[in-house]
């Protein structure tokens, strides 16, 4: 073993020169993986973040729509204690109706927050545009960004709400926030749980139970399930995922297919190695002739070439890695793009590990032809 | 004396699966007494390097057996084989094979590695004094390619006696040297096998080397066709 390791490091430091060259191939190798699958992973989580970070990922309605949840606050409780994933939780009232200004009106729907709890999915705090607090008192509202035009109205103004069903009512604007999503920004109209109540004379009901996760992708199969194991009553549980199919095969693809350029880079760093430590066996057939005349187990002689890929692959990751960083950096500082790159230790570790491994398994081929050397051969035609 | 190797019947025949197989050796019986000093002589194609081989347990007869002492060699497995070589053989080929990746000191060193056993002082101190009996004590740390010809094959000849062999076996030892380095190396073979009572064979195709030894075999057409012990 320590011999074997001894000779593989002079094998690779007498020729430094092809040594250095296949480290670098290896090394371009890695930091091609280091790069896409920092950047792949960044967009994935942008893409997610942007898609649902700021909505609900699990929602709970009564299973007969019409009804609403009258007891919430202790199914809020119930739920809570059901599973550690659930970051947020919070209770929802919608109704709708018009907004009327002078001789405009809009079709709006008019949603009913605890904003303590839900200004932490939806964000209403940071995306005021206008006006320092969302509602607080009842009757207070904050209405979507392009109403403010389409209504002409502003901060401070009276606005009369008018639902069909129930009386008509003022409203007075505190202000207005931009979602960056013209649905939101045309037709919400924000205000607190109890002026939704007020207004649709409900008395203590809520609507929806709206919950963000910790995990994301376990709202399906894991998280979903504990909420419906732990509840008792008759409730409609929806998440994310089952509304969001195509963005996650999209997700999906694009995971497939950085799986697929790593795996041609593993590929085409494995022919690399493998072919030039073959030619190394050529080159070091006099030595290990000799070594097989002075009695070196077979055994012995094949680890000579497996430590040299395991050797090739360690120094490989190495500088790869470090060239990926180099990259990643140059990328971000350089490009003037604001594409999002996640850096995950895990996956460099992995990204490494996979380099030693697989340069190991390169050496194998050549390993085993060098313990296949003939000496008389090599010893007759040197 | 005791013999210390015999060759029984010995028989090697290349391409024996194919059309054209090649009989090399035919029944090459002989017998080598420990400490002694021997040449095998032939042309080129007589077979004399296919016998070699076979001594040095590099290559397997076709038929027949080799006895080291009285134990059996076509009995042991290639693991055991390699084992034997080791422990009981030194080689000194013409083109000196050292590793030129290893200092003199480390190849006169290797075969004793590659018996796993631990590196003691004691050791190093035997492959500093057998540097110094081929005249090499000065160039222990030098990279065996910065050595000449010569030196190189002075070296290997101290590697081939680092693990106390009872046989060197020597192909053509000298045939890449000149004449002055020639006698100086044969002289250095001659001490050596009357200082440690190793037994040496060597190989060459020059009658007038062979004519330094204690006996010679000649090699013709695969089979024994001199044998003269002075």
């Amino acid at each position: 073993m320590k011999l074997a390791f001894q000779i593989a490091k002079r094998f690779l430091l007498a020729s430094k020169k092809q040594t250095l060259v296949i480290i670098l191939g290896i090394a371009v190798g890695v930091s091609v993986q280091v790069f896409i699958g920092a950047l792949i992973a960044g967009l994935q989580d942008s893409l997610v973040n942007t898609t649902i970070g700021s909505r609900s990922q699990i929602t709970i309605t009564n299973s007969d729509e019409t009804e609403y949840i009258s007891d919430y606050e202790n199914l809020i409780v119930e739920i809570k204690s059901s599973s550690e994933n659930i970051s947020v939780i919070t209770p929802t009232l919608t109704s709708s109706g018009s907004l009327l200004n002078d001789s405009s009106s809009e079709i709006i729907v008019l949603r009913g927050f605890d904003f303590e709890t839900a200004d932490e999915i939806y964000g209403f705090q940071e995306k005021l545009t206008e006006g320092s607090e969302m509602p607080d008192s009842i009757n207070e509202v904050a209405l979507g960004i392009n109403l403010k035009e389409n209504l002409g109205i502003e901060i401070g103004d009276s606005v009369e709400f008018d639902s069909a069903i129930y009386d008509n009512r003022f409203f007075t604007v505190v202000g207005f926030f931009d979602f960056g999503v013209n649905e939101i920004n045309n037709t919400w109209t924000v205000s607190t749980l109890k002026t939704v109540q007020d207004v649709i004379d409900s008395g203590d009901v809520a609507q929806n139970i709206e919950m963000q996760l910790f995990e994301v992708f376990d709202a399906e199969d894991f998280t979903k399930m504990e909420i419906e194991n732990s509840i008792s009553g008759d409730f409609n549980i929806t998440t994310w995922i089952s509304e969001n199919e195509s963005l996650l095969s999209g997700l999906q693809g694009q995971s497939i297919s950085s799986l697929m350029i790593q795996i041609f880079v593993i590929v085409s760093v494995v022919l690399g190695i493998s072919s030039t430590l073959a030619i190394t066996v050529l080159q070091k057939s006099k030595q290990l002739g000799i070594l097989k005349a002075m009695g070196i187990q077979d055994g012995d002689a094949s680890l000579i070439f497996l430590f040299e890929g395991a050797l090739l692959g360690l120094f490989g990751a190495i500088v790869g890695i470090l060239l990926g960083i180099g990259l990643l950096y140059a990328f971000t500082t350089f490009s003037g793009t604001d594409i999002p790159i996640t850096f995950n230790v895990g996956f460099l570790a992995l990204s490494a590990g996979i380099a030693i491994l697989a340069s190991t398994l390169a050496a194998l081929s050549p390993a085993i032809k060098s313990s296949k050397l003939s000496v008389i051969e090599v010893i007759r035609n040197g | 004396m005791a013999n210390i190797l015999t060759l029984k019947k010995v028989c090697k025949t290349y391409g024996v699966n194919t059309k054209n197989p090649t009989k090399v050796l035919f029944d090459v019986d002989l017998e080598f007494e420990e400490s002694s000093f021997n040449s095998i002589i032939g042309q080129s194609g007589s077979g004399k390097s296919t016998l070699l081989n076979i001594i040095g347990s590099l290559d397997r007869p076709t038929s027949g057996d080799i006895l080291f002492k009285e134990e059996s060699l076509s009995k042991l497995n290639n693991k055991d084989l390699a084992a034997f070589r080791n422990r009981s053989l030194g080689f000194i080929f013409q083109f000196h094979y050292l590793l030129p990746e290893f200092t003199a000191l480390e190849n006169v060193l290797m075969p004793y590695r590659i018996s796993k056993r631990e590196i003691t002082k004691e050791v190093i101190e035997r492959a500093e004094e057998l540097l110094d009996i081929v005249g090499l004590g000065n160039f222990k740390h030098k990279l065996a390619t910065n050595l000449s010809g010569g030196q190189q094959q002075r070296v290997a000849i101290a590697r081939s006696l680092i693990n106390n062999p009872s046989i060197v076996l020597a192909d053509e030892p000298t045939g890449n040297l000149d004449s002055d380095t020639t006698e100086k190396v044969y002289e250095l073979l001659r001490d050596i096998n009357q200082k440690f009572k190793t037994t040496f064979i060597i190989i060459t195709h020059d009658r007038t080397v062979a004519e330094k030894t204690d006996r010679v075999i000649e090699i013709k057409d695969g089979k024994v066709y001199l044998d003269i012990s002075k």
